[in-house]
């Protein structure tokens, strides 16, 4: 059995890899929006001054920083749901199980991003802000927290890779995502090479988007004035200045 | 003959006796270190001090906790009349909470030696920042406000520039406008030209003598002899926590009386 290009161009342009490809990056997007959000008050709750704050989080980012991701993926659809009632219902399916599961156990490495970003700015600058007399919230969303995103995006592009490739896991929970794709598709033809090509073009393809828009969002926090300052040059010389100038060569 | 003059002099004589910043018997200890030993201190509107003294006196501590940076562990700060940072309770201190601290730093204008300008804003959105955050201003009008006070410290050329593109004299002229914009009833400068290159101070300066010849009430912790001798209107040396000596500039540097400012000046000069 040889590579069989005519199988692989019908795969790569099969609907279904699209279709496994968005639920990737939606079960990634998703989790990591959770991730964040979560991470930022960890990150409070773990340099806050107050006891009963700082335990609480460290307890959290201890428990799921232990914990494999496959493990929480098969608690969130299999266990939980036994458990809790509410969670059997139609709304609960592979797809938030995933995201919330990915979520959870990734909030716990946002956080030690977003802690790190938050004490690399200057304390300078929180001063600064306060003796302006901006409020505690105003600080932190003007001051702090654009400069700390700089800090936390390079690290966090890399997690939401990360996350596209850990979702691959919910195949496990029946999550039509894009290796899942791949993998019903081999199960009926036996064609490896040609399906999991395909899986890899489509994961380089998701991987190579996501770091064009980091290196964009980047850009904007490089905190220049290119094109502002920029000065023309005179284009035209006049003949007498064309004349000086050789004539200081010549000397 | 009682001249217009002398009338209004006198309806303003109530409030001279109402200094615009007093601190009476401040304290502050960093863990076991005590920084500030009963600091007794006060500027009447108008008046331009120059704080010197030796690192590590505690002046800019002072400062900071005249700015509400910092709680005092002691003792009462007031502006114009009004204690603010803390009030008293049965004997003990007790600090207003960090909200409405915030609404008392409006009045207080703060100048820092490492400038601390945002890095991710423009000058002039620097400026803009505190005319439409604290103040609550229209963004268009607060851009124009901005603007002329950015024209005022000589950098209407550079409002589009982020502080990574300005000098370090540049950048401390925005720092000022950037105070001075909220119209404070008192700036406090700490050090603000310690960490510049020396061809830079004078640009610095410069804004801040213009600023006390039109009135502002400056309180300058410095090392700069030559500034306290041309715009102070009297100059304080601060030692181990405790004011040494407060005198007008040439009683000052001409005929200092304690031992201790004889001693700081010789190594000053």
């Amino acid at each position: 059995m040889v590579f069989d290009p005519q199988i692989f161009l019908e795969q790569l342009f099969n609907p279904a890899y699209l279709m496994g490809a968005f639920l990737s990056v939606s079960v990634a997007v998703l989790s990591l929006i959770i991730a964040t959000v979560i991470g930022f008050f960890l990150a409070i709750g773990r340099t806050s001054k107050k006891a009963y704050l700082r335990g609480p989080s460290h307890t959290y980012v201890w428990f799921f920083r232990a914990l494999p991701a496959l493990l929480v993926l098969l608690i969130m659809w299999n266990a939980l749901p036994q458990v809790i009632p509410a969670l059997q219902a139609d709304w609960y399916t592979p797809f938030i199980a995933a995201a919330v599961g990915l979520g959870l156990v990734e909030s716990a490495f946002m956080a030690e991003i977003i802690r790190s970003a938050l004490s690399s700015v200057d304390e300078g600058q929180e001063l600064a802000a306060r003796a302006l007399g901006m409020k505690p919230a105003s600080v932190m969303r003007k001051v702090v927290l654009p400069q700390a995103i700089r800090t936390a995006l390079p690290p966090t592009g890399n997690e939401f890779i990360g996350l596209i490739k850990y979702s691959s896991l919910a195949s496990v929970i029946s999550l039509k995502e894009l290796l899942t794709t791949a993998q019903i598709g081999v199960n009926i033809t036996f064609r490896y090479a040609e399906y999991y090509t395909v899986a890899i073009i489509y994961y380089l393809i998701i991987v190579t988007i996501i770091t064009l828009i980091q290196s964009r969002v980047e850009k904007k926090f490089l905190w220049t004035s290119r094109g502002v300052k920029k000065v023309v040059a005179p284009i035209t010389l006049s003949t007498e200045a064309i004349a000086t100038s050789s004539k200081e060569i010549s000397v | 003959m009682t001249t217009p003059h002398e009338a209004a002099g006198f309806g303003a004589g109530s409030t001279a006796t109402t200094p615009t910043l007093q601190v009476s018997d401040l304290h502050k200890s960093y863990g076991g270190n005590e920084v500030l030993k009963g600091v007794e201190f006060a500027i009447d509107k108008g008046q331009v001090k120059a704080v010197l003294g030796p690192s590590g006196s505690g002046k800019s501590t002072m400062l900071r906790l005249m700015a509400l940076l910092e709680p005092a562990d002691r003792g009462s700060i007031m502006l114009d009349g009004t204690r603010i940072g803390a009030a008293t309770q049965n004997g003990k201190i007790v600090h207003h909470s960090e909200r409405r601290l915030a609404v008392q730093r409006r009045d207080i204008g703060m100048v820092f030696q490492k400038f601390n300008l945002f890095p991710h804003l423009t000058a002039l959105q620097n400026v803009v920042v505190g005319l439409t955050d604290v103040q609550g201003m229209h963004k268009t009008q607060a851009r124009d406000v901005a603007f002329q006070m950015l024209t005022k410290v000589g950098l209407a050329d550079r409002d589009g520039h982020f502080p990574s593109e300005l000098s370090g004299g540049q950048q401390q002229r925005v720092a000022i406008a950037r105070a001075l914009v909220l119209n404070p009833q008192v700036m406090l400068f700490d050090e603000p030209t310690s960490a510049l290159d020396p061809e830079l101070v004078g640009e610095v300066l410069e804004v801040m003598e213009n600023l006390a010849a039109a009135g502002m009430t400056m309180i300058v912790v410095t090392h700069e002899v030559r500034f306290a001798r041309r715009a102070a209107d009297e100059v304080t040396l601060f030692d181990s926590g405790v004011i040494v000596e407060q005198a007008d500039p040439t009683s000052f540097f001409e005929n200092p009386q304690h031992e201790r400012t004889k001693r700081f000046l010789s190594h000053v000069h």
